[in-house]
């Protein structure tokens, strides 16, 4: 009990600190950290949801950017087509891969262990591809979005702060959502389906239907994550789903902390702080970021989180 | 006379040059419990597989109810009340002892595409799982992590998980595996209890510990059923004393 008031007290700090970011970088009068934290809590979105399926669930998709890809080719080409609404366009992205997301899922959740690793690598792989060779949307080189998506005067996402408090909402949301799910009836059954997927077969829940739907719902939160990521970026290009991004949001989780809620989001800020520190100071940066990633992986299996837990331990006892 | 509760009727299992299950017939009355025992390889876990829905036959069929379920997938069985335990422990470590048992409750409450409330504050689930808890003794355990259990309070757990999905027939897979004699005493007081509300189907490898408790006993060995009957007739069927002392030889 004591640890779920601890989880819940750092969501929360965690979330206050997120939301001064404008005004702190508005005081520093760096205007650039509201596009770098922006990007931030994009990729927290997308952790958020891998961490849904690979900690709760047990699926290990290595094909996780796809979703990415394919919500903000979904906002791209909504544009092309001078579709501005940024609702519709949201939409369309959660329509798209909630679709993607259905037929991977339903090949792809046949298998387990190291071949459902395989099949979503494969599946990632097969639509990467096929938006490099669509030139109609730019090809390799990727096309560029005439504006971002219209919600009408009260949202301008042009203003760099409206974007951020815009995508602050969504991370939110989903973060309150999933707090709620992962301890519904229906986050017990996913959770029950990774330690022992045959045991919950004999009590009587047909298992895959409930993979699915978890896979799905993932699926959608980093498809809104892609669409949110277009909008800011204003550009869209076949990079945003090479297979090594998928590797780089699991790496955020499992450097946050699996199964923590708020440890993917941490280790997102974690992952693109670093990263954006060490490229500053270093051209062997990744290097780098390898020792401070085994070294907090080493630390503990809940990575930053652990961090985050023995401290409060200590202040509260010691 | 009724329907027996389950039938298998003729099963056959081959794998490859193999044949696991040689022509097994079988019938379960409702009421009672009834042992299938053999030695080591005579092919109890394939046959606990099949009445399970793992494994499907090559040929043969086996009814539940009436109703004809050879090739139904074991969640469907389940939801029909054909439930059972396994022979390896097979409880949610990382869950508390009460949340396994309403898990088990849950998988007969509707579905559970329900997203919102937490699982583990409702009490559609909480208080017929608390009960089952303590009518098997295991109250004062429920808020424990289910991996913390000793070796013999896991095994109650696991019968308490069986009990909580509704059976209509109990599967039990050698429910006393691994245990030392003083939790075996305690699972064989709680089947001579459950014996009187359920129907058993019991699969045992200690000959022993089943002729106090079963009404009725099948032998299977190599895969054939070679004699079912009353503790008193296996007791003084020559065949199957061979078989078992052919078994006690080897081990």
């Amino acid at each position: 009990m004591a640890a779920n008031r601890n989880r819940r007290l750092i969501m929360w700090l965690g979330m206050a600190a997120l939301a001064l970011v404008p005004p702190v970088s508005l005081a520093l009068s760096q205007p650039y950290y509201v596009d770098l934290f922006t990007r931030i809590l994009i990729f927290s979105i997308a952790a958020l949801s891998l961490d849904l399926i690979i900690s709760y669930g047990g699926m290990l998709s290595f094909g996780h950017a796809v979703y990415l890809g394919v919500g903000a080719y979904a906002v791209g080409i909504a544009d092309a087509y001078g579709i501005d609404s940024g609702l519709f366009q949201l939409l369309v992205a959660a329509a798209a891969t909630a679709a993607i997301a259905t037929f991977i899922g339903l090949v792809s959740l046949r298998t387990s262990g190291v071949h459902f690793i395989m099949i979503t690598l494969a599946f990632s792989q097969m639509i990467y591809f096929l938006s490099i060779s669509v030139n109609k949307f730019g090809g390799e080189d990727g096309m560029t979005l005439n504006q971002r998506g219209q919600f009408g005067s009260l949202i301008p996402l042009d203003n760099a702060n409206v974007l951020y408090y815009f995508v602050f909402a969504f991370l939110a949301l989903f973060l309150w959502i999933q707090s709620h799910l992962v301890r519904s009836r229906f986050g017990m059954v996913i959770r029950g389906a990774r330690t022992n997927p045959r045991r919950m077969a004999a009590l009587g829940f047909p298992v895959f239907r409930y993979q699915l739907g978890a896979f799905v719902i993932s699926g959608v939160m980093c498809g809104v994550a892609g669409a949110l990521l277009a909008e800011q970026a204003l550009f869209v290009s076949p990079a945003i789903m090479q297979w090594s991004r998928s590797g780089e949001i699991m790496v955020m989780v499992i450097m946050g902390g699996m199964g923590t809620l708020f440890g993917p989001i941490l280790g997102a800020v974690a992952y693109l702080v670093l990263e954006d520190v060490l490229t500053g100071l270093t051209q062997y940066w990744g290097f780098f970021l390898g020792i401070i990633l085994v070294a907090i992986i080493l630390m503990g299996r809940q990575g930053i989180m652990s961090l985050v837990y023995g401290l409060r331990w200590k202040s509260s006892h010691g | 006379m009724a329907e027996p509760l389950l039938i298998a009727d003729q099963l056959t299992k081959r794998y490859g040059g193999l044949t696991a299950l040689d022509g097994v017939s079988l019938a379960v009355e409702a009421g009672g419990l009834h042992a299938v025992i053999g030695p080591n390889g005579a092919g109890k876990t394939t046959l606990v597989a099949h009445f399970a829905g793992e494994l499907i036959p090559n040929s043969g069929s086996i009814r539940f109810a009436g109703e004809d379920i050879t090739e139904l997938p074991a969640y469907a069985r389940a939801a029909r009340g054909l439930s059972r335990s396994f022979q390896v422990t097979s409880i949610f470590g990382d869950l508390s002892v009460a949340d396994n048992v309403s898990l088990a409750i849950q998988a007969h409450a509707g579905h559970s595409f329900r997203f919102w409330r937490a699982a583990e504050e409702d009490e559609v689930l909480r208080a017929p799982a608390l009960q089952i808890l303590a009518d098997l003794g295991l109250a004062d355990r429920a808020q424990e992590s289910a991996a913390n259990l000793a070796h013999g309070e896991k095994r109650v757990l696991e019968v308490a998980m069986v009990l909580a999905s509704r059976p209509r027939l109990l599967l039990l897979d050698e429910p006393m595996a691994g245990m030392d004699p003083g939790d075996a005493v305690r699972i064989v007081k709680l089947l001579a209890e459950l014996k009187r509300r359920y129907t058993i189907l019991l699969i045992e490898h200690d000959m022993d510990a089943v002729f106090g408790l079963a009404d009725r006993i099948s032998v299977l060995v190599y895969g054939q059923v070679i004699a079912t009957g009353t503790a008193a007739e296996i007791k003084g069927n020559e065949e199957v004393r061979r078989a078992y002392l052919g078994d006690e030889e080897v081990a």
